[in-house]
């Protein structure tokens, strides 16, 4: 079993500033940690490597601070970690961080299951999983809250929904993203810590990985980010008097003219 | 105070701490009040490699440093010194086979301890032999390649929860203390059967059982050392593991003191925050100058057995002693300083003066172990003479 876990590194505290022209992140207060939701992914390709054994391998894009959080996914237990890192990437969305990560899932030779969490808390699109998908043409299913059996060469996992859970059956390789509900995500063991602050961790360029450099960074970026600005808060609350019937007449009013 | 820890220790610490913070703290008052044994804590930390800190290196564990012990001891009493204990009384159960043990015997339990599979205890208090261990009644009688053992050992830490149990037992009684021989007894072994679960003052998730041997046979080859050696491995492993009682008295005091500055700060009476208050401001003075002076003791002490020195048990005793008692007066003031909310259960500070009392008494109660320091102090001036 060949498992890859997607991270990615964000700022912990949502105090965060934000360029008005480009709507980039500027900088962000405070340390940077593992986005949450890929602690649930990491936990996740764990334990499938303790089930089913095989490697677990940890990838993520970023700048080359970001191999802190690589080696915090070594402290867990993941086996490898690569950081995909090159300045041609910067300014990528999610349909360029997608194929770059695309290409380095292709570089390691295809793994059997990519495992990413919902959705980072900073960008909040939840988009790059399913990219992930597509660039690589094999099956994808989100909302993974728990991964019930893999066989023969199909997994079957349980789907989160409103009304529920689905049961579906993948042929693998697949990509899913897991909600939080899938595990207790572990803490580091010692022997974790101490080798995680010995490797080396591999960084891989755009070179490396063969990209089309028409497909990375801003070029490679549909997506224009127009406006960034904080939605203003009204008050418009009101206080209804007169008696209980007359009141109970006018929120009637008042909620019909809505609907 | 900057003790000068190495990367390893400052590694070890910090992640006990948040173990102690995210998985401890949110379950210790409800464990405690269940007296409900703490296996889910356990398999965090077993899975944090935490059981292997107490194990030689060579038999899957991270060096056995005693300050490394005492670090994670202390980080987990500064939330639940019940839970820390259950670790902690496996580091003591297993002492014998680390320093007294055979090879066979290291390469057979060691590993699963390292590995958290297995829990230990140590086994030596009976109910006529407390602190006076050589009045103790167990047997334990040579017979073709066994040693059949009879008795009852009492009050028994980790007791029943435990898979691996050095007991001490005599197998020449008419020798007096240099009949005393100890043996690794596992849990299943016919004969060795468990009796009540005992309802505690403190430390009340912990486990403490009475261990019944009726004709229970071990093979010989679970005799550490040798025949007649049970009492001077007693010594020997009470001495070493006494600074991690000492640091469980220093994690329950650091525990103690946090919550009383927090709520001194919040507590606004006569219009203040009675953090203000002189009388209060030198009572959290007082927590803290003596936590500090009993951190480094401990601290001390530990590093003193680190470096390979052969004699501590004078100084092991002396931080026993001075941690256990600083702990308890550090937590009877925390509850003074929470006054009334102090004496009620919502608030976690009555259960920490509840959980420093035990110091004070387990491993060697204070006053035997004074009596053992005076007897040193004496000694060393006698012999000047």
């Amino acid at each position: 079993m060949n498992v890859v876990v997607c991270i990615k590194q964000v700022p912990e505290t949502p105090r965060i500033e934000i360029d008005p022209q480009t709507g980039a992140l500027i900088k962000a207060e405070g340390k940077m940690i593992i986005n949450p939701f890929d602690m649930y992914a990491l936990e996740e390709g764990i334990r499938l490597k303790e089930r089913y054994e095989g490697k677990v391998t940890a990838i993520t894009m970023g700048a080359p601070e970001a191999e802190e959080a690589l080696r915090e996914a070594i402290a867990l237990g993941v086996d490898e970690a690569i950081l995909l890192s090159d300045p041609v990437f910067d300014g990528s969305d999610t349909l360029a961080t997608s194929y770059i990560l695309a290409k380095a899932l292709q570089k390691l030779g295809q793994p059997d299951i990519v495992i990413c969490g919902r959705q980072t808390m900073d960008g909040d699109t939840g988009q790059v999983a399913p990219q992930i998908a597509e660039w690589l043409g094999i099956p994808f299913v989100s909302y993974v809250s728990k991964i019930e059996e893999i066989k023969e060469g199909r997994m079957t996992v349980q789907r989160m929904i409103d009304e529920g859970h689905q049961v579906i059956e993948m042929p693998l390789p697949g990509v899913i993203n897991v909600v939080k509900e899938i595990n207790v995500p572990r803490l580091p063991s010692l022997r974790g810590l101490m080798q995680s602050k010995k490797v080396q961790i591999a960084t891989w360029t755009a070179q490396d990985l063969d990209v089309d450099m028409s497909k990375v960074g801003m070029a490679g970026s549909p997506t224009h980010v127009t406006m960034v600005f904080f939605p203003e808060r009204v008050k418009q609350g009101g206080l209804l008097q007169g008696s209980p019937e007359s009141q109970v007449e006018q929120l009637v009013e008042k909620l019909q003219k809505i609907i | 105070m900057e003790y000068f820890l190495d990367e390893e220790q400052k590694t070890i610490k910090s992640l006990a701490r948040r173990i102690a913070e995210e998985r401890i703290m949110p379950v210790r008052a409800e464990l405690d009040e269940k007296e409900e044994f703490p296996w889910e804590i356990m398999k965090e930390l077993a899975g944090a490699d935490m059981f292997r800190v107490f194990i030689p290196e060579e038999y899957e564990g991270l060096g056995a440093r005693c300050l490394d012990l005492c670090l994670v001891v202390e980080e987990l009493s500064r939330a639940c010194g019940g839970i820390a204990i259950c670790y902690a009384a496996t580091a003591l159960g297993c002492l014998p086979v680390v320093h007294h043990g055979s090879e066979e015997q290291k390469q057979k339990y060691l590993p699963d301890v390292a590995a958290g599979k297995r829990l230990t205890a140590f086994a030596l208090t009976e109910s006529t032999a407390g602190s006076d261990a050589g009045n103790m009644r167990t047997t334990a009688s040579p017979e073709k390649g066994y040693y059949v053992l009879n008795g009852t050992k009492q009050f028994i830490t980790n007791g029943g929860e435990a898979e691996i149990y050095t007991v001490i037992a005599m197998t020449d009684p008419a020798k007096g203390s240099r009949g005393a021989s100890a043996f690794v007894v596992e849990k299943g072994t016919p004969g060795f059967s468990f009796g009540k679960k005992e309802k505690k003052m403190g430390i009340r998730s912990s486990a403490t059982r009475e261990l019944i041997f009726r004709d229970c046979r071990v093979p010989e080859e679970n005799l550490i050392g040798k025949e007649g050696q049970g009492f001077i491995i007693t010594v020997r492993t009470l001495d070493r593991s006494r600074p991690g009682v000492a640091a469980q008295a220093v994690g329950i005091a650091q525990g103690a003191l946090e919550a009383a500055v927090n709520y001194a700060r919040q507590r606004i009476q006569f219009g203040h925050p009675i953090s203000s208050l002189q009388a209060v401001q030198h009572m959290l003075a007082n927590m803290a100058i003596e936590l500090e002076a009993a951190r480094a003791m401990v601290y001390a002490v530990a590093r003193t057995i680190d470096s390979g020195a052969r004699n501590f048990a004078e100084e092991a005793a002396m931080a026993k002693v001075f941690a256990a008692d600083m702990a308890m007066k550090v937590t009877t003031d925390a509850v003074q300083i929470f006054g009334g909310v102090g004496y009620m259960c919502d608030y976690p500070i009555e259960k920490m003066m509840r959980d420093a009392k035990i110091t004070q008494i387990y491993e060697g109660t204070n006053q035997v172990l004074r009596n053992e320091i005076a007897l040193q102090v004496l000694k060393r001036k006698a012999l000047r003479e």
